[in-house]
């Protein structure tokens, strides 16, 4: 099922809470939501449930006006960020129940019914678990339960608002992997909320990335990470430090001195260098580096990183350094972006790198 | 040692008061447990058996007094329904929608706690009083309401209003609308939702509220009062019963009557505190009537 949304906006009260939101999802796509808090992502899957009415725009299933539907008659599988699972029914009651109130002419009779149940219950891999409440099992295993009630009324989309938010670590990236797996095996239009990257990028097959109310990139995992279409995606996806510049006829400037930088086609002004702290490199001193002092280094990923204030500014910049050198570090550092982007506070932007690298390959003692 | 140490630590209690300020803080309490609530409670029953066991029935099988224990029963029969269909939609209100004058409606809820139960009476008399505001249209459709039946079961009604309603606010608040949300988009209609997500998270509260509101409902006298003119076997209550006899001296029957409302007491306490051992978590945490 493809779901269309054209020029959904929403106000709760008057604060607005989504802005003029278009989107198009094809059918059998598992697409994620990305975004922090605040940026209206629940909102909008609520809004594509029908438990919220947009303030104006449409939401369409394949050809059908869905936002005239109630969210009975929409017939979407929603799982809630905390399951929702009743907690006075019985597993087998809770993944049941979808059908067990249908109006009689639909309804399956009883021996149908727990028949489906225990499919569904095989599907998710809580075989024999139907007489269990809520409350004996486990995060994970709710979360599970949450998922085949939602299944259960054959849904035509199914939206999960946090589908992971309250589980630990390890139970997280299991399920993360058992989601796709079940996605790719059942093929249903899905649309999950997140506010993990991680999540996002490992696990959609396009990533919506959303911030106050608007959406600011559509894309791939690589798309949104390797070409971050704004400032916002670039500094929400990914580590990234961020200088202020000014565009000089395709030179940048950092303050008032050019850095060695491919020329970055852009109108003349000030602008943003964004960089993401792997793809700086130490070099030699010299015209063009980004200099500064070290002020502090810790631990990450295996690797040290460094942050550096960096001369003539205000401004700290982080960089990755190799992690098994133990030696301290000089006094000060020169280092240059292999990758960078610049954004002009226009909308403008472009990829930059070096011009020419002398590379240092590691740190020196003092 | 450290850990001799720390265990006796343990056991030594957190408050500092001495064990002589402690023993005399539980007798003074427990002296004036049995001086005001105790000692009454026996009191009526002694009084009430104190001409024997045949005079005690003899009190209550007294075609007066039946008629009271009847009207009674009638009105907390009328009564609590009806409070308790209001207790529940006022809840749902309150608890799952949001409006203006949200805040306004809660305050409201509680005035019948506020006002005193006679001002309460007044005010029915005020308006279906023979004097009242709505009083000629009424006399003219031959509708008789103040010194009546409905006049008594509305003033309960007033009266007993907040019970259900204070009870089950808190704890839907609490609960949200997740689970009705997750019925509603699993295909259930709204009728459908209440019966099977909803009412059944609010079950023991609601037991809890209605035991409250009958109580009051069969309890009540101020506002009954005032609406009722206290015609013999027929606009009597048991608490206005209670009075009348009273009043004219005869203690043993008065005192039996009287016992049969202490009984109500005492078993409604007993089921209210049977509530809240079985299913504390589910009832409202923190306040107790």
């Amino acid at each position: 099922m493809d779901i269309r949304i054209v020029g959904l906006r929403k106000e709760f009260d008057r604060y607005p809470a989504l802005h003029d939101v278009s989107l198009d999802i094809r059918s059998g796509e598992l697409i994620a939501l990305l975004g922090p808090s605040g940026s209206g992502k629940t909102t909008l899957l609520r809004i594509i449930a029908g438990l919220e009415m947009p303030t104006e725009g449409k939401v369409f299933f394949g050809d059908e006006d869905a936002s005239r539907k109630t969210v009975q008659e929409r017939n979407v599988g929603f799982v809630f960020q905390h399951y929702a699972l009743f907690k006075h029914m019985t597993v087998g009651a809770n993944v049941g129940f979808g059908l067990k109130v249908r109006p009689r002419a639909t309804r399956p009779g009883a021996r149908e019914i727990s028949r489906r149940v225990s499919e569904l219950l095989d599907l998710v891999q809580l075989s024999g678990l139907e007489r269990r409440f809520p409350s004996q099992l486990s995060g994970g295993q709710r979360q599970r339960v949450a998922l085949a009630r939602a299944l259960a009324i054959e849904p035509r989309v199914l939206l999960l608002d946090e589908p992971f938010g309250a589980l630990d670590a390890k139970v997280r990236r299991e399920l993360r992997r058992w989601l796709r797996e079940l996605h790719d095996r059942t093929g249903h239009t899905t649309v999950f909320v997140t506010h993990d990257q991680d999540e996002a990028l490992e696990l959609a097959d396009r990533v919506v990335v959303m911030s106050q109310g608007r959406i600011e990139q559509v894309g791939t995992a690589d798309e949104v990470y390797n070409s971050p279409g704004s400032p916002f995606v670039f500094s929400f996806i990914g580590d990234s430090s961020v200088l202020p510049v000014t565009v000089s006829d395709g030179r940048l400037l950092l303050a008032g001195s050019p850095l060695a930088l491919t020329p970055a086609h852009l109108p003349d002004g000030p602008a943003q260098l964004f960089v993401r702290p792997h793809d700086l490199v130490l070099v030699e001193d010299g015209p063009g580096v980004i200099g500064g002092r070290p002020v502090a280094v810790r631990r990450h990923n295996g690797m040290r990183r460094v942050e550096l204030a960096v001369d003539d500014t205000s401004e700290r910049i982080e960089v990755d350094l190799p992690g098994e050198d133990e030696a301290s570090l000089p006094p000060r550092l020169s280092v240059a972006p292999l990758k960078a982007r610049v954004y002009t506070d226009n909308g403008d932007s472009a990829a930059v790198t070096t011009l020419r690298t002398s590379r240092r390959p590691r740190v020196v003692g003092a | 040692m450290a850990h001799d140490a720390a265990g006796s630590a343990r056991r030594r209690p957190v408050t500092t008061e001495s064990p002589a300020v402690r023993v005399t803080l539980i007798l003074v309490a427990l002296a004036f447990l049995a001086l005001f609530l105790l000692l009454p409670l026996v009191a009526v029953f002694d009084e009430a058996l104190r001409a024997g066991l045949d005079a005690y029935f003899a009190a209550l099988t007294d075609p007066d007094a039946l008629a009271a224990i009847r009207l009674t029963l009638l009105v907390a029969a009328i009564a609590v329904p009806c409070n308790l269909v209001f207790g529940i939609a006022a809840a749902w209100a309150i608890a799952k929608y949001e409006f203006r004058g949200k805040s306004f409606l809660v305050t409201l809820i509680d005035l019948p706690f506020s006002v005193s139960p006679v001002i309460s009476g007044m005010i029915y008399v005020l308006l279906f009083g023979a004097q009242g505001y709505l009083g000629p249209w009424l006399r003219e459709n031959g509708i008789e309401i103040i010194f009546a039946v409905p006049g008594i079961v509305l003033a309960t009604i007033f009266v007993t209003f907040p019970f259900v309603a204070r009870e089950l606010i808190p704890l839907m608040q609490e609960q949200g609308t997740g689970d009705e949300e997750a019925a509603i988009s699993l295909g259930a209609s709204g009728w459908k939702t209440f019966l099977y997500v909803t009412l059944p998270n609010v079950k023991w509260a609601l037991l809890y509220g209605v035991l409250l509101c009958n109580a009051r409902a069969m309890g009540e006298f101020g506002a009954v009062s005032v609406v009722s003119g206290h015609i013999r076997g027929l606009t009597n209550t048991m608490p206005l019963q209670v009075e009348i006899l009273y009043n004219e001296y005869q203690f043993a029957a008065a005192f039996a009557v009287a016992s049969l409302l202490a009984l109500l007491a005492l078993l409604t306490l007993a089921a209210k505190s049977f509530l809240e051992w079985r299913y504390a978590d589910e009832l409202s945490g923190g306040r107790r009537h």
